[in-house]
């Protein structure tokens, strides 16, 4: 019992103290070298990827992936990405033709104009007549953490959902919780891009960055914002320049928002307010949040060598970095009133008196050129991708290579995934699934057909990964063992037995498609010899019953085996 | 009790069969019949995020705070909701805290302020991590202050750590067994077909890591189902909030209560980042005063419904770090340094605020912003670990800290 302990720490103290990374010297044979490409590049093979990897040659394929722009795209992903139309809606449009509680309270006040579009109109009326009933009858309790409500409710609407056709649950639902479209949209084509996309590296760099500069759905106007932020500053650039997303990020409303950098104005820049009152009591001034994490975790690291004194010069240049009105869906906007005009300092670089908005430029320019950004990132990577202690010479290239093109996003990536150390026995399988990336490959590998994503989602989140909804800037981790530990486990067999029998609403999995032995179901789905442990202790449980296939592929996407990729 | 121990002891010994069942099944399962010295319980709940500690227990009788604090100090108590709730005439709780205030006025919650971390660090991250392993600036060791505080001993249960929540913190990683139960009764393989198979499966796996926390998870299971069976019901009118926090204190509640074998537990709260509007239209009200009132009557709930139980458990509360005694520029508070520590139970000598109090004065201030450390918080976590919990060896749970300072919250 004690073992398991023993060995993590062990493990630890290895990582911390060895210099041994011979493990990433030993080369792969030819059939690990697709799997493992196949393993780490998309969300898990569906059937038919190896050998198609395999006709193409994996150096080829890795490099079509690095260009998805060369792809072509899945018409079976189009087709369910067509009816997410908040997806391509400017918040402002979002903010009126689903209107979350406030709005409409605030509507229903007189405060705000009635949205013009009659639909729209006749939801928000809906929604206030529900709103008063629900006031009348109790109070407003609600709980912020999202994890109270009723279970069994929700697994009922779920069902109910997927079993109506895509146009009824989108009346449904807007009617019902216009509130609820955006993050459905928003969780529904996250997962039918990983599952369906054929620019599968596109969308596990989509995911990575998102997660990098992560920002917090239900945080205030974010619930409207972050459909654009993911959309406008992280897809178009998970390729590009990172100096580019980086300041993508740094002027969308979303991040603005999220970190507070929208309300931090320089304190002796105040105008007088003669007629507001009440407002003057408000002393505004300097908020440190984003200039804090700008450095820790979207580029130098927390040891990347800055200093409290930095975090108030970056904040100060920061200053009048804003939104026009955010919970309406307001843009960025820069404020020349509340920027500080002083002189600073950013990491011994002097930043003359009398600037503007390029004083934020200039130190988004220092911070992506910093070699520690280089080696924060290019390590960042290197343990999503290759292993949780990846080794430090495939860092000084990766880092070299970052510096040497400018921070080429693209160019990193290659650099790491041609290496030798990418395609070694220190890489192979050494890195447990997240739960995103555990749910949607065994979608894939049963090929099961999803025509409701939701309750995916709603597996997601058990395992402890609820997408959108990390609320700590940091993102969510993707050390191994972060995610193993017992309810996490028990949640990934429980969802390995109901998708395999169809138990998951809005999934279809054809059991026919399943093999005949214990031992062609698990090399179906792992996509290599499973492991003699496990086809073992398979075969001896269905030796005392009738095994049907759909049993036998529950049990192997449960498994040690599948947990790994 | 006894037809509900009966059931229990007969149900979960039924499921291993006669002369199988562990040592530590039988040991948990008659612990209660044979007197035998009690087992002590520890749950720790971290505030993520920096909850603001000068206006969880205000220092209402520094002139200062008042000054710093323009549109956020707590006024002095006046007896109303719009005011501190007076302790000892110069710290108050913040109203919304007021139902912990009964178990202040019966001794059993004592108040730390001013402690924290010693490392200057103001990334949450960084703080969260050393407070959890209990090792300040070093960021190498491999386990969590919450593991090594478990005792030594043979033939324990596998649910004496317990974790609430779809991951295992930090605290509670290291080489005691620990499990993350996400909820009590989900704790299952839902398809019986299939639990025997996935048991087998993962107590044979090569996979180290895979290998044990799966068996670790299996024999846990079998000792929630025999809690499983019977659905809970909190102590008389108790009620716990619909909040994450309330519900998870529950489910520890239910498993003291099952006598399973508990040592730790461990729960958290997410939200304290309060940068930006953490007051509303008056200093008691808004995102803070929310926060605190679901944290003050979980916590409260949780101490009602163990009632006479709570003589063997002490909770224990802390947070990453304190914020800025100055408010900044929109009515919120950035990253600071020392904070305030809730220690209640039975066994705590409570019913004080304990710590010195270094002022907030200019030069009394941490790098001129921040409350000033005057108690480490391993002194209150480790005396919890040494005189609350027995476990003898503090250089253990908290190594290179070799001289504590205890404040003397554990009855002796």
């Amino acid at each position: 019992m004690k073992k398991y302990g023993i060995v993590l720490l062990a493990v630890a103290v290895l990582a911390a103290y060895s210099t041994d990374y011979s493990q990433f010297e030993k080369p792969l044979n030819k059939d690990q070298e697709i799997l493992h490409a196949l393993n780490r590049l998309t969300f898990g093979p569906r059937p038919g990827d190896v050998e198609a990897v395999r006709k193409m040659g994996v150096k080829k394929w890795v490099d079509q992936q690095l260009h998805p722009e060369r792809i072509a795209e899945n018409s079976e992903l189009a087709e369910r990405l067509k009816p997410l139309d908040s997806l391509r809606m400017s918040p402002e449009q979002i903010a009126a033709e689903y209107p979350p509680p406030q709005l409409i309270r605030a509507m229903s006040q007189g405060l705000l104009p009635l949205p013009k579009d009659p639909e729209a109109r006749a939801r928000v009326e809906l929604q206030t007549q529900r709103l008063r009933a629900k006031q009348e009858a109790k109070g407003d309790v609600k709980d912020k953490q999202g994890k109270g409500g009723d279970p069994l409710q929700q697994a009922m609407r779920q069902q109910v959902l997927a079993t109506s056709d895509p146009v009824e649950r989108r009346k449904l639902v807007a009617d019902r919780t216009p509130q609820q479209v955006l993050p459905y949209d928003l969780n529904e084509a996250k997962l039918y891009r990983a599952i369906y996309g054929n620019r599968q590296l596109e969308e596990q760099m989509a995911d990575f960055w998102f997660n990098h500069f992560n920002v917090y759905m239900d945080k205030g106007a974010d619930r409207i914002l972050i459909a654009t932020y993911e959309r406008d500053a992280i897809r178009p650039h998970v390729f590009s320049k990172f100096r580019d997303l980086l300041e993508a990020t740094a002027e969308s409303p979303a991040m603005l928002f999220y970190l507070d950098n929208w309300q931090s104005v320089s304190p002796d820049r105040i105008p007088e307010r003669r007629f507001a009152k009440q407002k003057a009591k408000q002393a505004r001034g300097l908020n440190e949040n984003y200039a804090r994490e700008l450095m820790e975790l979207h580029t130098l690291g927390v040891d990347g060598g800055y200093t409290q004194k930095d975090i108030v010069e970056v904040a100060r240049c920061f200053t009048g970095w804003t939104i026009s009105q955010p919970n309406r869906g307001g843009e960025f906007i820069y404020n020349d009133r509340v920027h500080d005009k002083g002189e600073k300092i950013v990491l011994g670089v002097k930043i003359p008196a009398g600037g503007g908005k390029e004083d934020a430029e200039k130190v988004l320019d220092i911070l992506s050129r910093h070699p520690s950004t280089a080696r924060f990132i290019s390590t960042k990577l290197a343990k999503k991708f290759v292993a949780d202690d990846p080794p430090p010479m495939l860092l000084d290239r990766m880092a070299k290579t970052f510096h040497d093109t400018d921070g080429d996003i693209r160019a990193v990536m290659s650099a790491m995934l041609d290496s030798k150390e990418f395609f070694s026995e220190g890489a192979f399988r050494a890195k447990v699934k997240t739960p995103l990336e555990l749910i949607v490959s065994a979608v894939r590998a049963t090929d099961a057909q999803v025509d409701f994503a939701i309750p995916l989602a709603t597996q997601i989140a058990k395992l402890g990964e609820p997408l959108y909804r990390k609320i700590e800037p940091t993102g969510y981790p993707s050390a191994n063992s972060e995610w193993v530990n017992s309810a996490a486990l028990l949640a990934r067999m429980n969802f390995a037995l109901a998708l395999a029998d169809n138990r998951v609403p809005g999934s279809k999995v054809d059991a026919n498609t399943f093999e005949n032995s214990v031992t062609n179901v698990a090399r179906q789905l792992l996509f290599h010899e499973p492991a003699r442990q496990t086809l073992d202790s398979i075969e001896k449980a269905l030796a005392q019953r009738e095994p049907t296939p759909a049993l036998i592929a529950g049990l192997v996407l449960g498994s040690p085996d599948f947990q790994r990729r | 009790m006894t037809s509900r121990r009966l059931f229990l002891k007969s149900s979960a010994l039924g499921m291993f069969g006669v002369g199988t069942a562990p040592a530590w099944l039988s040991r948990a399962l008659y612990a209660a019949d044979a007197p035998s010295p009690r087992k002590k319980i520890l749950v720790a709940i971290f505030q993520r995020g920096a909850v603001d500690g000068l206006n969880m227990v205000v220092p209402f009788g520094e002139k200062q705070y008042y000054a710093l604090r323009p549109n956020l100090a707590i006024p002095k108590p006046d007896r109303t909701e719009n005011s501190a709730v007076d302790l000892d005439g110069f710290f108050g709780l913040h109203p919304a805290l007021a139902p912990l205030k009964p178990i202040y006025d019966a001794g059993h919650l004592a108040i730390v302020h001013a402690v924290g971390s010693p490392d200057p660090t103001r990334s949450h991250f960084d703080a969260q991590d050393y407070m959890e392993s209990g090792t300040p600036g070093r960021k190498a060791t491999a386990d969590g202050w919450l593991n090594r505080a478990l005792p030594s001993q043979k033939d324990s249960s596998p649910v004496r750590a317990v974790s609430l929540g779809t991951t295992l913190p930090r605290a509670m990683r290291g080489q005691n067994e620990a499990v993350a139960i996400a909820n009590l009764n989900d704790f299952q393989i839902r398809d019986t077909r299939g639990a025997g198979t996935f048991e087998s499966m993962y107590e044979n796996t090569l996979d180290q890591v895979l290998n044990g926390a799966g068996r670790e998870t299996f024999e846990a299971v079998k000792l929630m189902q025999s809690i499983q069976k019977q659905p809970y019901a909190p102590a008389g009118d108790v009620q716990y909030p619909n909040s994450a926090l309330g519900q998870d204190l529950m489910q520890i509640a239910r498993l003291i209560k099952s006598d399973v074998g508990l040592e730790v537990a461990f729960a958290e709260m997410r939200g304290w980042d309060t940068h930006f509007n953490e007051v509303g239209a008056r200093p008691t009200q808004g995102q803070l005063a929310n926060l605190l009132g679901q944290f003050g009557s979980a916590l409260a709930a949780f101490y009602q419904d163990l009632g006479d139980k709570m003589a063997d458990v002490s909770v224990v509360t802390m947070s990453e770090f304190g914020r800025t005694a100055r408010e900044n520029g929109s009515r919120g508070t950035d990253h600071g340094h020392a904070n305030v520590m809730f220690a209640f139970g039975g066994g705590i000598r409570g019913g004080k605020v304990l710590g010195e109090w270094p002022g907030l004065e200019p030069e009394q201030l941490y790098e001129q912003r921040d409350l000033q450390l005057t108690t480490d918080f391993r002194d209150v976590l480790g005396e919890l670990a040494v005189r609350h919990l027995g476990n003898a060896q503090v250089a253990s749970v908290f190594p290179g800290y070799e001289q504590p300072k205890y404040r003397g919250i554990v009855r002796g």
